[in-house]
């Protein structure tokens, strides 16, 4: 005899007690700490501020522990978090020329000044599993430089600037208008650039990495250099009106990335270099990289370009698919019940085979009848 | 949770909310883009109907959450225990003694009164977008009262299939205005959407909010010689015996044995409760 379903409410909670357990694994092992997970899986926490939209490591570190390592669930719970903190001002617009590097390369030029600082990265590891770090994770320390200047004083200066001398790189006009905020504003296209650059920098970094790629092979090729990318700490200021100047409140890592694309000019524009740009919470090269390809190639309308019709040259394809909450979300809804739905589908099947047989049985006596 | 806001969200965001919600009564049928924000419920879960739920509670009301007509599906649970804990307001499964009802896929058997709103969580508010995915293309077709690619669907439709394929979600016009996506309820359920109550549609990952004030003319979209039929299964409810309720269909059995009772639960449990027996009721009462 069938009984209606009851008790979702204990079931819930009887699967949360069990996620829990799950979550904690085999309680022999000792239990991982928040300093573990921010210090020693540190992209695994930038990645998470970064998509989060939120700055704090060990609320990153937080989210990744109670996700079971679950990225995109971790960078879930920031943005719920984020979304309930008071707005008590905005900061000034950071000064990536002032960052004291830990890194900061240029594919275009052997040497700049400043220097060429490899830092921290995995470019020239070579991947053979280390089964050292199984045994013991101790290393020795590393010998660091900085770049030559003091950047207080000497700014690491930006490579496109060098290159803006000749005015053989396109200019990119400063503006002081108020940005648009995509997380108090709905998002309406066409976004222009302000809100492109935003949904870029919380996008998911597969989904920006795809659209990236995408250009390199021909849809929508933009033919990037990697002018520079640099990565480092910048201070954060704030203005204080009851003062009247602004004040120092902290400082973020950044991971800044701007391209050099090869432009042979358009109706509107001269024969000169173009420019994209990437700039993303914590260090994540990739993601800036990226999200400086796919910057370019959304700058087709402004630089005068053919729309070739690839996807990452589409502003509103790209925008509404890039939030990974967004769609992990509607993806995974389809678990949810739907029997209702579903339930007129199958009505609405029935009856058109029904349909359809007949008229194939009548059909069929027809022919058997000449 | 009493660090907390009543029912979750901020003073101002829930103004903005009202706002959107105001402009969509003032506009039937017109999908208002608002600041959708992110809850602690991912999207696709009902978060727009959360925040417009949220933005219509006052302590007084009485809350009502359904998922599939049932008061005891997961989802539905789960919404209802977050404003339990977040706004502790009065909850019922009962239609009638509800003052705000939270629904998926479903509109109430019972008629709605006056003093009820009626609150629809909505995964895809454009009618329109699986003909055009183009928001900036659908946003300018609604301007210009532009509906003939559906009409065209339509069509083609009775012209391939002998009938419109459309079965839930099923497209409506307002007040003679504005093509409406009624959110994924059977087209059983168009008929109602024609109802005292105010009805209101949140989208939260699509940012839109919608509406349909009390007495709105709402149309469900066909041709003079296909007019529109409101079908269900072709059974009673197996438990209250209803005839005129939509019918959920249950697999008793290894052999495909099937049952049918009402989706709406506290429908059927309230007829029950009056003696109405159906094919496969208990024949002794347990009582």
């Amino acid at each position: 005899m069938y009984v209606a379903v009851k008790g979702g409410e204990r079931a819930i909670d009887n699967a949360h007690a069990w996620l829990a357990e799950e979550r904690r694994g085999d309680t022999d092992i000792s239990e991982l700490g928040l300093p573990q997970i921010r210090e020693q899986l540190s992209l695994a926490v930038n990645r998470v501020m970064a998509e989060g939209s939120l700055y704090d490591p060990d609320l990153a570190a937080l989210a990744i522990k109670q996700a079971r390592g679950d990225l995109i669930e971790a960078i879930f719970l920031i943005r719920a978090y984020r979304t309930t903190l008071p707005r008590i001002g905005h900061s000034n617009a950071v000064d990536t020329g002032t960052m004291a590097c830990d890194r900061r390369i240029s594919a275009t030029f052997k040497d700049v000044p400043g220097g060429q600082v490899l830092g921290p990265t995995f470019d020239y590891t070579h991947r053979l599993l280390d089964f050292k770090l199984a045994a013991d994770g101790e290393v020795p320390g590393a010998q660091t430089a900085t770049p030559d200047q003091n950047p207080d004083q000497n700014p690491v200066p930006r490579v496109t600037d060098f290159l803006n001398r000749d005015g053989l790189i396109q200019t990119e006009p400063p503006c002081d208008d108020t940005p648009p905020d995509m997380t108090r504003e709905p998002m309406e296209y066409p976004a222009g650039r302000p809100l492109r650059l935003q949904a870029l920098t919380r996008g998911d970094e597969g989904f920006v990495l795809g659209m990236a790629y995408s250009t390199q092979r021909g849809y929508g090729r933009n033919h990037p250099f990697v002018g520079e990318m640099r990565v480092g700490t910048v201070a954060v200021e704030m203005d204080i009106p009851e003062l009247g100047f602004s004040v120092d409140i902290g400082e973020v890592t950044l991971t800044e990335c701007e391209t050099v694309n090869q432009f042979t000019g358009s109706k509107t524009q001269p024969p000169q270099f173009t420019r994209g740009y990437g700039l993303v919470f914590g260090h994540s090269e990739r993601k800036a990289i990226s999200m400086a390809l796919v910057d370019r190639a959304l700058r087709w309308k402004e630089l005068g370009e053919d729309n070739l019709g690839a996807p990452a040259q589409d502003e509103e394809f790209v925008l509404s698919h890039a939030d990974n909450i967004q769609a992990t979300g509607f993806l995974e809804h389809i678990k949810l019940p739907h029997y209702v739905d579903f339930q007129s589908e199958l009505e609405l099947i029935r009856k058109l085979r029904a349909e359809a047989f007949d008229r194939t049985s009548t059909d069929g006596q027809k022919e058997a009848a000449k | 949770m009493s660090n907390y806001n009543f029912a979750y969200l901020d003073e101002q965001t829930k103004r903005m909310i009202r706002r959107a919600i105001l402009k969509g009564i003032a506009i039937p049928g017109y999908q208002v883009p608002f600041a959708s924000r992110e809850m602690p419920m991912p999207y696709g879960w009902g978060t727009g109907g959360v925040q417009v739920t949220a933005a219509c509670l006052t302590p007084q009301d009485t809350l009502k959450v359904i998922d599939q007509g049932a008061d005891d599906t997961t989802n539905a649970v789960s919404i209802r225990k977050f404003f339990e804990k977040t706004a502790q307001v009065a909850t019922t499964a009962h239609t009638n003694a509800a003052t705000i009802i939270q629904t998926r896929h479903r509109i109430p058997e019972a008629p709605l009164t006056e003093a009820q709103i009626l609150v629809y969580q909505v995964p895809i508010p454009e009618p329109l977008r699986f003909l055009e995915p183009r928001e900036t293309e659908t946003r300018k077709m609604h301007a210009l009262e532009d509906y003939g690619l559906m009409h065209v669907k339509l069509y083609e439709d009775i012209a391939r299939h002998g009938h419109i394929a459309t079965a839930y979600a099923y497209p409506v016009k307002v007040e003679d205005r504005y093509m409406m996506d009624p959110s994924p309820i059977p087209k059983f359920d168009n008929p109602k959407l024609e109802s005292a109550a105010i009805q209101l549609f949140g989208a939260g990952r699509e940012q839109r909010i919608y509406a349909i004030p009390p007495y709105t003319k709402v149309v469900s979209l066909d041709f003079e010689d296909y007019p529109f039929e409101a079908s269900k299964a072709d059974h009673a409810c197996d438990l209250c015996g209803a005839d005129h309720t939509y019918l959920d269909e249950v697999i008793v059995d290894d052999a495909g044995g099937r049952m049918f009772v009402c989706s709406d639960t506290d429908f059927c449990a309230a007829r029950q409760a009056d003696g109405h027996r159906g094919r496969l009721s208990p024949t002794e009462d347990a009582a």
